[in-house]
């Protein structure tokens, strides 16, 4: 029972299954078990996730998550699902029928879809395209016109605001997600996340070749999280879903099971970025350390989405809510302009040899258009001193 | 009928559904889907003659239809921005009443 | 012909269809995008994989949202008192179908002289990358210059006019 016996537990299980069957029937049903086991494993982490976001939250809100149903509320998950099955389902008697119903079913199937192309461990992805990345993008793109559908159809003032918000920010945040990933490509050469993953599995010494060591890796991870972050409307960027603004946004007359439906589809999407940029950028299934490779890749794999997921909780629990003028200016001002220079910064370090001269060129070169932009730019004028009046 | 003929009839379908739709509706943006329809139907064109035709290596069939994507996202935007425009200043989009230069 | 293209081809064509034919005009561009989405199904089945995912990316993921918006913002979202099909409705059709039974003639009558390579094209996105700058490296920046120029000018038309002053 060697390191490398583990790590490859899934796939010989599929390969021993597929002995069973006739040839023409093996590719198919291979894929079939490996669909089979996304649709469990991901609803599972999606409950993990939802307890750990409650409790996680509680505590940095200075209080105890739930803690009733089971020790210390690890069947919460299961006591939330049993009440949205069985809460009524209420539609409005205005609403366009075919389309409020289609919405969740729509964002569901393309959060899924998109998990298709992510390499979860050594040869552990359900299909291996040559444009895998696009293909990601693509689910991505699909699931604006759901939420356009989800907050239209419902014909309520509150939802359709909440959608137009959400599209308007999905589509900003999404350039800026395209860009960020589109130097990982330029580097690695391929579209294929297989191939990304593998061009980061190397290691000088002990230390990994991720791509977010380099100082253009960096830059794109930093918008690569900011991006993901709004793509899936979590804090700070949850003003579509605001809770003590607009009732639930898009998601206003959903109730029972559709309202789970696109709570799951939230969290499932949240997976999926977080699968993507630990491909892109955190070495994928790659071990950090060359001797702890013994431990297998698919652990690894889904311990940097976990620490992902554990950041967006972080982020949702400390950052205020940003306003729709501001994040659309900090897209479109800020972080546009520093992607297309780190494009160009990608390219330098390409052509340059390798050697110290490309890191401090780099390097330089990002601080400055930083400072110039984040710093210079952004800033507005002299702000009025605070009056604080207290209730007295 | 081979492979390449019954993409050619859906593409010719399409393409007359397109124009149909072009020719026939009333608002403005309606005509506009149906251009794009009828230029989605020339990409299925590109591409099926790209694939079953004797040198897909050269990739024209492809690069012609990835730079008609191109162009026709650019033509749907002027173009609605021109129908928002012209709503702004008839106050509708119905085509049987934009009938006349003045205004 | 295969199950697949089948079920592809009517997915395409109803939806095609509906997006000319309904009433209720976001279901029109709803049915454009089921439209679209079966479009690169079909592109996807024959074999071009690059122009499938694009097509998703760009026709749905913005000129969709695009015409939703339009449709909003012209409040083409009541239904108009008379009619949605023009007065002359009839010649509109009887065009649409002359034009399709002269494509369609064309098709049918040269089935045989049509080119029918059945050998599956290996085409990798580094192919398209280097014919993108390569071979078709003049349409490609025309295109870039095309799209520039369509942003700005479609910023400028539909831009809100101050009181007097021009933009």
């Amino acid at each position: 029972m060697s390191a490398a016996y583990f790590d490859q537990i899934f796939v010989l299980f599929t390969k021993w299954v597929e002995s069973f069957l006739p040839v023409f029937w093996q590719p198919i049903i291979g894929v079939v078990l490996g669909a089979v086991a996304i649709v469990c494993v991901y609803p599972a982490l999606f409950a993990l996730a939802v307890l750990m976001e409650r409790k996680g939250l509680g505590r940095m809100q200075n209080r105890y998550g739930p803690n009733r149903v089971g020790p210390w509320g690890l069947f919460q998950p299961v006591a939330d699902g049993i009440k949205a099955l069985t809460k009524e389902d209420v539609v409005p008697f205005n609403a366009d029928g075919v389309v409020h119903f289609l919405a969740p079913v729509v964002i569901v199937v393309m959060v899924f879809m998109a998990l298709a192309v992510l390499p979860m461990g050594r040869n552990m992805q359900l299909v291996d395209m040559d444009s895998g990345l696009l293909y990601f993008f693509a689910m991505g793109a699909a699931i604006e016109l759901a939420i356009f559908m989800a907050g239209w159809s419902s014909r309520n003032k509150y939802s359709l605001l909440g959608a137009m918000r959400a599209i308007a920010q999905m589509v900003s945040y999404e350039l800026i997600l395209l860009l960020s990933a589109l130097v990982v490509v330029m580097i690695s050469g391929s579209l294929s996340l297989v191939k990304i993953v593998e061009a980061q599995a190397s290691y000088s010494g002990i230390f990994p070749h991720w791509y977010v060591f380099t100082p253009w890796g960096l830059v794109a991870f930093v918008f690569f999280v900011i991006a993901s972050t709004a793509e899936t409307n979590r804090s700070p960027f949850d003003l579509p879903e605001g809770e003590s603004e607009i009732v639930a946004g898009y998601f206003t007359e959903y109730s029972g099971f559709k309202f789970a439906l696109f709570f799951l589809g939230e969290y499932v999407e949240m997976f999926g970025v977080a699968g993507l940029g630990t491909t892109l950028f955190l070495g994928g299934w790659a071990a950090p350390l060359s001797f702890l490779g013994v431990i297998p890749s698919w652990i690894w794999f889904f311990l940097k989405v976990e620490l992902w997921i554990c950041f967006f909780i972080w982020l949702r629990g400390t950052l205020p809510r940003l306003r729709q003028d501001q994040l659309m200016n900090f897209a479109w001002k800020f972080c546009l302009p520093v992607t297309l220079i780190n494009i160009f910064v990608t390219a330098l370090w390409r052509f340059m040899g390798e050697g110290w001269a490309r890191w401090v060129a780099c390097t330089l070169i990002l601080a400055v258009v930083y400072a110039v932009m984040g710093r210079v730019g952004m800033a507005r004028g002299k702000v009025a001193p605070r009056s604080y009046r207290y209730a007295e | 009928m081979t492979p390449l003929a019954s993409y050619l009839l859906v593409a010719a379908l399409l393409f007359s559904i397109g124009l149909a739709g072009a020719l026939t509706r009333r608002n403005a943006i309606l005509v506009l889907i149906g251009i794009e329809l009828m230029l989605n139907a020339a990409n299925l064109n590109l591409i099926a003659f790209w694939r079953y035709g004797p040198n897909p290596e050269a990739l024209t069939g492809m690069m012609f239809a990835i730079f008609s994507i191109a162009v026709a996202a650019a033509e749907a935007a002027v173009g609605l921005g021109l129908v928002i425009a012209i709503y702004r200043s008839a106050h509708t989009t119905d085509l049987e009443q934009i009938n006349r230069m003045k205004g | 012909m295969s199950i697949v293209f089948y079920l592809l081809a009517a997915l395409t064509l109803v939806g095609g269809l509906a997006s000319v034919t309904l009433k209720n005009t976001v279901h029109c561009a709803l049915a454009l995008t089921v439209a679209f989405a079966g479009l690169a199904l079909l592109f996807l089945t024959l074999d071009a994989q690059f122009a499938g995912f694009a097509q998703i990316l760009v026709y749905v993921g913005a000129v969709a949202i695009l015409v939703v918006f339009a449709i909003l913002l012209t409040r083409g979202h009541e239904i108009p008192i008379d009619g949605v099909f023009s007065r002359t409705w009839i010649v509109g059709l009887v065009i649409a179908a002359g034009v399709f039974a002269v494509l369609g003639w064309a098709v049918l009558a040269s089935v045989h002289a049509l080119p029918n390579e059945l050998a599956v094209p290996v085409v990798t996105v580094h192919d398209i990358g280097n014919a993108l700058v390569g071979h078709y490296v003049l349409p490609l920046e025309i295109v870039a210059l095309l799209l520039t120029a369509a942003t700005i000018g479609a910023v400028m038309v539909a831009l809100h006019e101050k009181e007097g002053a021009k933009q």
